[in-house]
């Protein structure tokens, strides 16, 4: 009995950060991936290269990064965050909003390539416009959350960092995958990576299932 | 300053010089990789309405022209200019029909949103266009999955929303059944009896000689001829354009 909420805790606290995280970066992510598609502004290149670049940024750097800044002596260390979910939230945010940018970029760009002519005949207004090529992507951009979401619940070394993998409070699967193992107690990992597995396999399946709709959709 | 005559002018009074023109197209230059595709083009369409029909042969250069005039590329040298009472939308529809990835419906509403019409008008003219575009029996399938035909036929209505003055057609029958093409020249003709004034591309000699007002013949990117369509089906004026209709014209 202790063993499964021990194991329920862990999956809720790890789907709730990474839920979280995935759903600020989308509300960040997308409008900036149409902006950058769609408007034109100085710098807008370097933005992109920027944004593309960030999709690889490594977890344990953005780990790192946020403790300095969280840290006690870091300049947001009033705010005492560090080793609680927030800030877990915020680094897995930081990690995850390039790739739903970039991704949207894509999708947005491929659409407006498709719909600008057709739009600017029927004189639309540039806010029609936008709403008009969110509206055509929005089945794209749930494979775009998607992806990010796989991102999300993998990672482990921002997690590890700023939040300490501390039991009953920051502890979320990936960590305590690491720390059980490292302990010798295979029983719980073991779950816990099935778990995670499971979790993969169902984002990946739902992402095929759309992905392939899409195309018919595209073709039909 | 626009005129104060709003009206489309009778043909005896668009004869009045410089007050006759709905558009004017004026030594218009369009050129893309050291190619010049359209080349000091001139002609005018009248501001009575009628139907000019636009032949050429393949890559003439008439979908180009066809997107000059729409405003949705520019002109690397001439103008186009508009008469100064026009108003409204340009209703266009492309060589090949470019669809929302939603069902007919909602392509209609979509179309007619934009155009800024009235909520409470939307449900009456969608139910309207789809008779005209005879879709009503698809109104509810996904857009995409419309046959080549069907998917022309929505365009064409989703180019009638707003009541434009000018339509841009595109080779607009290139894929419609001998009904289809009958309805969709009558729909043409109603749209021109209206007040409209259509400039429509064809390859289809046949189409042309029914429904032609005037003839505006294309080659290698120069007007060749602007003629009544009575006089371009008796004997074209250029060499190429009679070459084009015996069907021996090489490009
Ligand atoms: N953006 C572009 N860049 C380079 N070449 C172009 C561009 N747009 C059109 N062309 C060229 O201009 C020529 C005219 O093209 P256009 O599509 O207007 O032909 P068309 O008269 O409509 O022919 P068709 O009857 O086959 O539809 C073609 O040779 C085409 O390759
Ligand atoms: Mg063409």
């Amino acid at each position: 009995m202790l063993f499964y909420s021990q194991l329920l805790e862990i999956v809720a606290l790890s789907l709730e950060v990474s839920l979280v995280a995935v759903m600020l970066a989308a509300l960040i992510g997308i409008p900036l991936g149409a902006l950058l598609a769609i408007g034109r502004f100085p710098g807008r290149t370097a933005l992109i290269v920027l944004v593309n670049a960030l999709m690889g940024l490594p977890p344990v750097v953005v780990g790192l990064g946020l403790y300095l800044l969280l840290s006690r002596s870091g300049p947001l260390g009033i705010l005492q965050l560090l080793y609680t979910p927030t800030a877990m939230i915020i680094a897995q945010t930081i990690l995850v909003t390039p790739i739903i940018a970039s991704f949207s970029h894509q999708i947005f760009a491929d659409l407006h390539r498709e719909y600008d002519e057709m739009l600017r005949a029927m004189r639309a207004s540039r806010w029609q416009t936008i709403l008009t090529l969110i509206r055509e992507a929005r089945h794209a951009l749930i494979t775009a959350i998607l992806a990010g979401l796989g991102r999300a619940l993998s990672e482990i070394g921002a997690v590890m960092i700023v939040g300490g993998n501390i039991n009953h409070a920051t502890r979320v699967m990936t960590t305590a995958i690491a720390l059980e193992t490292s302990k010798g107690n295979l029983r719980l990992a073991v779950s816990l990576g099935l778990i995670l597995l499971a979790l993969s396999f169902a984002i990946n399946l739902a992402l095929h299932f759309l992905r392939s709709r899409l195309e018919r959709a595209a073709h039909a | 300053m626009p005129e104060s005559n709003v009206l489309p002018l009778k043909p005896k009074d668009s004869q009045k010089a410089g007050a006759g023109f709905l558009i004017s197209v004026d030594a218009l230059g369009y050129r893309r990789g050291g190619r010049s595709l359209l080349d000091a083009v001139s002609f005018e369409l009248g501001r009575d309405p009628g139907i000019t029909v636009l032949l050429g042969p393949n890559g003439a250069g008439k979908s180009l022209l066809l997107r000059l005039i729409g405003g949705l590329i520019r002109p690397d040298s001439g103008t186009i200019r508009f008469s100064p009472d026009f108003r409204g939308p340009i209703g266009m529809v492309f060589q090949k029909p470019v669809l929302l990835r939603r069902s007919v419906r909602a392509n209609l509403l979509h179309a007619l949103a934009i155009a800024r019409i009235p909520r409470r008008e939307r449900t009456g003219i969608l139910a309207r266009l789809l008779v005209e575009a005879d879709l009503t029996h698809c109104a509810e399938s996904p857009a995409r999955a419309l046959s080549g035909g069907e998917q022309q036929r929505l365009a064409m209505a989703r180019a009638l929303v707003g009541d434009p003055v000018l339509l841009l057609l595109d080779e607009p029958t290139a894929s419609l059944d001998p009904a289809a093409t009958a309805a969709f020249e009558a729909l043409v003709r109603k749209v021109a009896g209206e007040g409209a004034r259509i400039l429509l591309v064809t390859h289809d000699l046949h189409q042309a000689r029914r429904i032609a007002d005037d003839v505006l013949f294309l080659h290698k990117g120069r007007i060749c001829e602007h003629t009544p369509a009575a006089t371009f089906f008796r004997a074209p004026a250029s060499g190429e354009a009679d070459a084009y209709c015996k069907g021996t014209l090489l490009t």
